[in-house]
């Protein structure tokens, strides 16, 4: 009987011919993250009271993007907290400012094929799209592992994700994994691992890959996988790593499920707000009016995610009732935006540039929401208050759609915008 | 020891998909634990936290603590006086969360017959939930030795300590 993907990265950080699923085993960790909220203010204090020291600083990636820039004289503690304890520990792969922690795993090569990655964050399961298990934890898992290099977890069950067809012009990652988490909801693929596959994941760019990987955190996952490949490689190659294509799952591995998709039948579709399983088609909507549109974080703000919004705001123009806010993923992203002048065309067209960070997302940095406020965000939650007051309103959609939005003034099918380019 | 862990107290009742959001508010997290432990569950019952009392027991249905990692969430709860959580299912970092803070987790399929209000004694071994009222008896999934010896320690920096320093803080 063969193994999936998931099973063969457990086994050899286990040091194991093979695993079952639901066992509980300890591993040895590969790589581990933690950024400014849930890294060193947390952690260091405890590692005092041990007298206990850091396992690998070089396997150690340390991200300040919370608190970036700090806003408060709280946050400008806890980003100096967190150079500090990089400072003190040796840990060169520090960023601050640079972008989100989980946009830079994957940009700068650090999560490789195979590799058991551990972050203090839940949307850790992003780098799953370099094909590691990529599972998150909180701050306390943390320290259990940059101690000592091991975590504990139980072998989980896979679904395999299986996308055929192709995605129509103006149609998304994110219009694909948002009807996904529709149809089995916010707990549907809880404690299992999502392994995506099929002709439609076999097409997709590293970054559109990521947007499936990075919203299993929404559909309860205890991650998301795509299982190395050409594209996988290449992309690491031009960064000048020199990766192997890593595991894949044998062709007679064992799934608990099976999802079948034909990315063909997809459409533009958004969350309405407080639950981010309430999805709908654009078309059935009936055209809400949004006074706020934002282009950010980790799932939606990415070079190519800011490249579809300017496809829409080429030559255009934000309404005068909406405020267009864009927070890239990553200096690197706006970098690439500023020299092929996607950057421009956004700013022309009305664009308010924020810094690069989590920003609004979790309602910490700024470009937050006031009561009665309604936003469209590329984001991936939005709960009640998630990105500001409790009174305000928050659909989620790709990034088509919120610079539709952003234009018109109300949520429409971005199709209609992008099949007629002025 | 484990095989001793019995908790008791009065429950708040909670439904499905309560979230890390609603448990302690974003904005909270640049504060300390004294003032997020004033706010908990404000998010979705804004009137709740001065309410708990120490040994107060919650219980949620569905994946309870979906949403982000942060572990200020259960902290909170136990600095507000939670003793322990009993849920249908947990959302998988909220319940590592849970073992690491040292507060039990309860995973009780059947807890939705138990009513706000209600006193519930939780058998952490046996994997038993006794509603005080009336006596009903719940099954819950005994938690595995491996993860029950951190939370028996006290969390996993007490666990640490033991294991590398061999000194419990």
């Amino acid at each position: 009987m063969g193994m999936t993907v998931t099973e063969k990265i457990i086994a050899r950080a286990a040091h194991r011919d093979r695993v079952q699923p639901d066992e509980i085993l300890w591993v040895d960790v590969d790589l581990a993250m933690m950024h400014d909220s849930s890294g060193p203010r947390r952690i260091w204090p405890a590692l005092e009271r041990l007298e206990m020291g850091i396992w690998d600083p070089d396997r150690v990636v340390l991200v300040c993007d919370h608190y970036v820039p700090a806003n408060t004289i709280a946050a400008a503690e806890i980003l100096e907290t967190t150079r500090k304890f990089a400072n003190a520990f040796g840990i060169k792969r520090f960023h601050e400012a640079d972008g989100i922690a989980h946009t830079l795993m994957v940009e700068k090569g650090y999560a490789q094929p195979g590799m058991m990655y551990l972050g203090s964050d839940s949307h850790t399961c992003t780098a799953g799209v370099m094909g590691c298990l990529a599972l998150g934890v909180g701050s306390t898992d943390m320290l259990g592992i940059v101690t000592t290099g091991q975590t504990w977890l139980r072998v989980p069950h896979s679904i395999r994700v299986q996308v055929n067809g192709e995605l129509s012009t103006g149609v998304t990652a994110k219009d694909l994994i948002l009807t996904i988490i529709g149809d089995k909801g916010m707990d549907g693929g809880l404690y299992r691992v999502l392994e995506f596959g099929g002709s439609a994941i076999d097409t997709m760019s590293v970054q559109e890959r990521s947007v499936l990987t990075n919203m299993c955190a929404e559909i309860g996952a205890k991650t998301g996988i795509v299982p190395s490949d050409r594209t996988t490689v290449k992309h690491l190659a031009a960064l000048g790593v020199d990766a192997d294509e890593g595991p894949t799952s044998d062709s007679d591995a064992v799934y608990e499920q099976v999802w079948n998709y034909d990315a063909t039948d997809i459409e533009p579709v958004v969350a309405r707000p407080n639950c981010h399983d309430d999805i709908i088609p654009i078309s059935s909507l009936g055209e809400p009016a949004v006074t706020r549109a934002y282009i950010g974080s980790c799932t939606g703000a990415k070079y190519e995610d800011l490249a579809m919004a300017a496809a829409v705001l080429q030559g255009r123009h934000v309404a005068e009732t909406v405020l267009l806010q864009i927070a890239p993923a990553s200096r690197e992203a706006l970098q690439q935006a500023m020299d092929d002048g996607t950057a421009h065309a956004l700013m022309k067209a009305g664009a308010h540039f924020l810094s690069t960070g989590c920003g609004a997302c979790p309602g910490i940095g700024a470009g937050i929401l006031a009561a009665g406020e309604v936003s469209i965000s590329t984001t991936s939650r939005n709960s009640r208050g998630r990105m500001g007051s409790p009174e305000s309103s928050l659909y989620l959609g790709s990034p088509y759609s919120v610079a539709a939005a952003a234009v018109v003034g109300k949520i429409v099918d971005p199709r209609e915008l992008i099949g007629d380019l002025p | 020891m484990i095989e001793d862990a019995r908790i008791e107290g009065r429950v708040w009742t909670f439904g499905d998909n309560v979230d890390t959001d609603a448990i302690v508010p974003g904005k909270y997290l640049v504060h300390d634990l004294p003032e997020i432990a004033k706010h908990v569950m404000e998010g979705i019952r804004p009137d709740l936290a001065p309410l708990i009392e120490r040994g107060d027991i919650i219980v949620g249905g569905n994946n309870f603590g979906t949403g982000s990692s942060r572990e200020m969430a259960p902290r909170g709860l136990q600095a507000a006086g939670v003793s322990a959580v009993i849920a249908k299912s947990f959302a998988r970092i909220f319940f590592r969360n849970c073992i690491n803070v040292g507060l039990a987790p309860v995973e009780c399929a059947g807890s939705d017959v138990i009513e706000e209000g209600q006193r519930v004694s939780i058998d952490l071994a046996r994997g038993i939930v006794t509603i005080v009222d009336t006596g009903q008896q719940l099954e819950a999934v005994p938690l595995p030795q491996e993860v029950g010896e951190i939370l028996t320690a006290g969390g996993m920096e007490n666990y640490l300590a033991a294991k590398f320093t061999g000194a419990h803080s």
